[in-house]
């Protein structure tokens, strides 16, 4: 098992909703353009600027392995990522309704569901995001950062409430 | 692939719609997006017809490479015969629309006729319905996408919509997708008002098949990294176009009060900056958006901190927003710029038209020409931020004599308001100029006297120009990929080589445009940027298409060439004051009053501009005298039998 493995850490903050991740993952999983056939899809909210890149999460306890009635998902803890085999898929698509994030897709022409393979370990949405609005980290580290900017936050409050007191 | 778009004919009086497939010997002569649009404009448009009329065609493109891996490929094409100008209407917008016009399927719209009742197109996957707008109609740019959105239960329905200043008529009305992408300049939004078209909505999950899916991958990094390490490119990703705004005012180059002065005076409040500030404040740290596959993110997203409109959610401003309500109106408030911002996006109108008006009806207003009457009690004097404001709405809604008379764009609105109004108006072809003044800078002067749709800074303009680039760097940049070997000039004064430059841009921007590139990505704002050479590679690996970068060249003269024929057909001659490739007088006869050393003082000459343009005539293989291009540089382009009706 990989000691600490990464994850595809998604911070919508820095999303300008361009949706350049969307174009590259179709073009390298099916070399063609078409969002309908991206892993990662940036959900909006235009009318207040609000961008959302929702992606899987490859969860540990994942409900699409949990239901597949043929076991045909698993899960590959070396890049800890779900996969799908498809010599074992039987198109039922009780993943695609069971996601919590929508994040398993299904294709009706080839038939076959699809989701986020991690591009086996090079996210390609991440190499072409320069905000790095999509990231691909270490999922400790990225979780001591978050403490830090969440605190950070906290004690900017703190400074100014001191602000604030001396100026009374 | 994305060489299998498709073209519909729609009509939309008698509700029939044809769809034929574009003939790849097409694509290699007009490619596609603005290119073919010229194509499909002359042989779709009879001559001399009224804009209103059901006959003018209205003509949707995505360009070639939209949709693909070539970098900002969001890029949508509407051409038209204009309302405002009565010749060539043409703009272009980012956003996401182009797209997902080319993933359901299409890449060029011709819309004719004119529906009985309001009514809108619904384009998905391949199959085109005219279905009714009754409950769209009268709705704002926003609201009448949110509403059709609803009404066909999907959030990623795409528009292509015209708002309220569109159904009104008013001549320089937008046609808008999103909140704030604006298809601006010669009143296309109003083409689709006379025609009762309110919205095009598009969806499609279709494939647009790259031919190298690989090698489009890696390029497109390189691509991306030559493009977003631009250090123009980098500003513009943090403080957006206003920061060209900035960079102009500091040295002289914007008009001020009409055409009075060139810099605007205590500026802070509308700096770049401070438009960076309140988008922090309001929206937050992260607040830059892009438009498709962009990696640039020149737009804010921010809500207006005060005002009436206080909370309101937009996008921008721009550049040109700056200088339409502020520097030519001679108002320094951030808060009258942002809300103008939001009105003209609601009402869907091109506020650098608007805003050059209104300024022009101030300095009518400061001589004397209109009285408060005229405006129906707005004290319309320089600087009165309300009456900016409240002219906008009188405009949009044409509620008001003075609103309704400018809403007829500034040549009708002068014959209208008579007496000397005409001497004040800064237009060419009847189209208004932006805010920039040109009078330091004659190969800008060059540029919006001979741009195709009217005095505009985004046909031709070598904006480089203003750098002092080394001479080296201009010829290396400038004689590529045709050779030239004739003077060139690092000194933005002089008139030396300029002719060129404007020639060579004026062919860069056609390439782009009928690419579907935004020319951010190009060699515009920044000499690093790419151009034709790049070009042909990032075509090669997403459509499978070989062109040689002078093959690119002679495509956009082909395609130059066929707007020319287009303005020539509608009564184009070189000194026409109304129609020609001149500019108003008071660019050679009032000096410049402010600025720096090197701009203070300076006017065009007029017997050297005339000298330029002979000379940019002739790098076109235009007659230097009529300015119509000759028949051997007909033959030579293979568009000597036009209209030939291909498609």
């Amino acid at each position: 098992m990989h000691a600490n493995p990464k994850a595809l850490v998604i911070n919508y903050e820095k999303c300008t909703g361009c949706r350049l991740c969307e174009l590259v993952c179709s073009v390298h999983h099916h070399g063609v353009s078409n969002p309908a056939k991206s892993r990662i899809k940036v959900e909006k909210w235009e009318w207040e600027g609000l961008y959302i890149p929702m992606s899987c999460k490859q969860c540990i306890d994942a409900p699409c392995m949990n239901v597949c009635p043929v076991k045909a998902i698993s899960r590959d803890e070396i890049l800890s990522r779900v996969v799908v085999d498809h010599n074992l898929c039987i198109g039922c698509r009780s993943c695609v309704a069971v996601c919590p994030f929508g994040a398993m897709g299904f294709d009706p022409v080839e038939k076959k569901v699809f989701k986020c393979d991690l591009c086996d370990g090079d996210p390609k949405c991440v190499y072409f995001c320069d905000e790095k609005a999509v990231d691909y980290v270490e999922v400790s580290r990225e979780a001591l950062l978050r403490k830090r900017e969440a605190a950070e936050k906290i004690a900017q409050a703190h400074r100014r409430a001191v602000e604030l007191m001396s100026e009374i | 692939m994305a060489l299998s778009r498709r073209i519909a004919y729609i009509d939309l009086s008698t509700g029939k719609i044809e769809t034929k497939p574009i003939p790849i010997e097409m694509r290699r002569k007009f490619l596609g997006g603005r290119g073919l649009d010229a194509y499909l404009l002359y042989n779709h448009c009879e001559k001399g017809i009224d804009p209103f009329s059901p006959e003018n065609p209205l003509i949707v493109s995505a360009g070639l490479l939209v949709g693909t891996l070539a970098s900002a490929t969001s890029r949508t094409h509407v051409m038209a015969k204009s309302p405002l100008t009565g010749m060539l209407g043409s703009c272009n917008m980012g956003g996401f629309f182009a797209p997902e016009l080319r993933w359901a399927g299409f890449d060029h719209l011709v819309i004719k006729g004119k529906a009985d009742k309001p009514v809108y197109i619904w384009i998905h996957n391949g199959e085109i319905e005219i279905r009714d707008a009754k409950n769209l109609w009268g709705k704002s740019v926003t609201e009448a996408q949110w509403a059709v959105r609803e009404e066909l239960g999907d959030p990623d329905v795409k528009c292509l919509v015209c708002g309220p200043a569109g159904e009104k008529l008013v001549r320089f009305a937008n046609v808008m997708t999103g909140i704030k992408n604006a298809g601006g300049r010669t009143g296309m939004g109003a083409v689709m008002g006379s025609k009762n078209l309110k919205l095009i909505a598009v969806r499609g999950t279709m494939d647009i098949k790259i031919a190298y899916p690989k090698e489009a991958l890696e390029f497109n990094k390189r691509f991306i990294e030559q493009i977003t390490t631009a250090k123009v490119n980098q500003t513009m990703g943090i403080l957006g176009t206003p920061f060209i705004w900035g960079a102009t005012n500091s040295w002289g180059g914007v008009r001020v009060n009409n055409f009075q002065y060139n810099q605007l005076l205590y500026a802070d409040d509308v700096e770049p900056e401070r438009f960076h500030e309140i988008a922090n404040e309001t929206f937050g740290k992260y607040h830059m958006a892009g438009c498709f596959a962009c990696q640039v993110h020149c737009r804010a997203r921010y809500r207006i901190p005060d005002g009436p409109y206080k909370g309101c959610y937009d996008e921008g401003p721009e550049y040109t927003t700056q200088g339409a309500f502020a520097s030519e109106v001679g108002c320094t408030s951030a808060l009258t710029v942002l809300t103008g911002n939001y009105l003209c996006n609601q009402y869907g109108v091109d506020w650098l038209e608007l805003g050059s008006l209104i300024a022009w009806a101030m300095e009518l207003y400061e001589k004397g020409i209109l009285t408060i009457r005229d405006t129906g009690g707005i004290d319309l004097r320089f600087g009165n931020d309300e009456a900016v404001i409240e002219m906008i709405k009188h405009v949009c809604e044409r509620d008001t004599w003075l609103g309704d008379v400018l809403a007829e764009g500034g040549l009708k609105a002068a014959e209208i308001i008579g007496r000397d109004s005409i001497k004040y108006l800064i237009h060419v072809k009847g189209m208004q100029n932006l805010h920039s003044d040109e009078r330091p800078t004659p190969a800008l002067a060059l540029n919006i006297a001979t741009a195709s749709r009217g005095s505009d800074h985004l046909r031709s303009r070598p904006a480089i120009d203003l750098y002092h680039l080394p001479e080296p760097v201009l010829r290396k940049i400038y004689s590529n990929p045709v050779p030239y070997d004739g003077p060139l000039s690092s000194d933005f004064r002089s008139y030396e080589g300029k002719a060129w430059q404007v020639f060579w841009q004026e062919q860069c921007f056609m390439a782009v445009d009928s690419l579907g590139i935004c020319k951010y990505h190009t060699t515009f704002l920044g000499a690093t940027l790419p151009n034709f050479e790049d070009w042909t590679k990032v075509i090669y690996y997403n459509t499978g298409l070989e062109f040689t970068p002078q093959e690119l060249w002679t495509i956009a003269e082909r395609c130059n060439n066929m707007e020319r024929l287009f303005n020539i057909r509608e009564g184009l001659t070189p000194d026409d004051p109304f129609k020609g490739d001149i500019l108003v007088d008071r660019y050679f006869t009032e000096p410049t009053k402010r600025g720096a050393p090197d701009v203070i003082g300076t006017c065009i000459d007029r017997e050297k501009f005339l000298k330029m343009r002979e000379e940019f005539y002739r790098y076109h293989g235009w007659d230097e005298k009529t300015g119509a291009p000759t028949e051997e540089t007909l033959i030579r382009l293979g568009i000597d039998n036009e209209p030939s009706h291909l498609l």
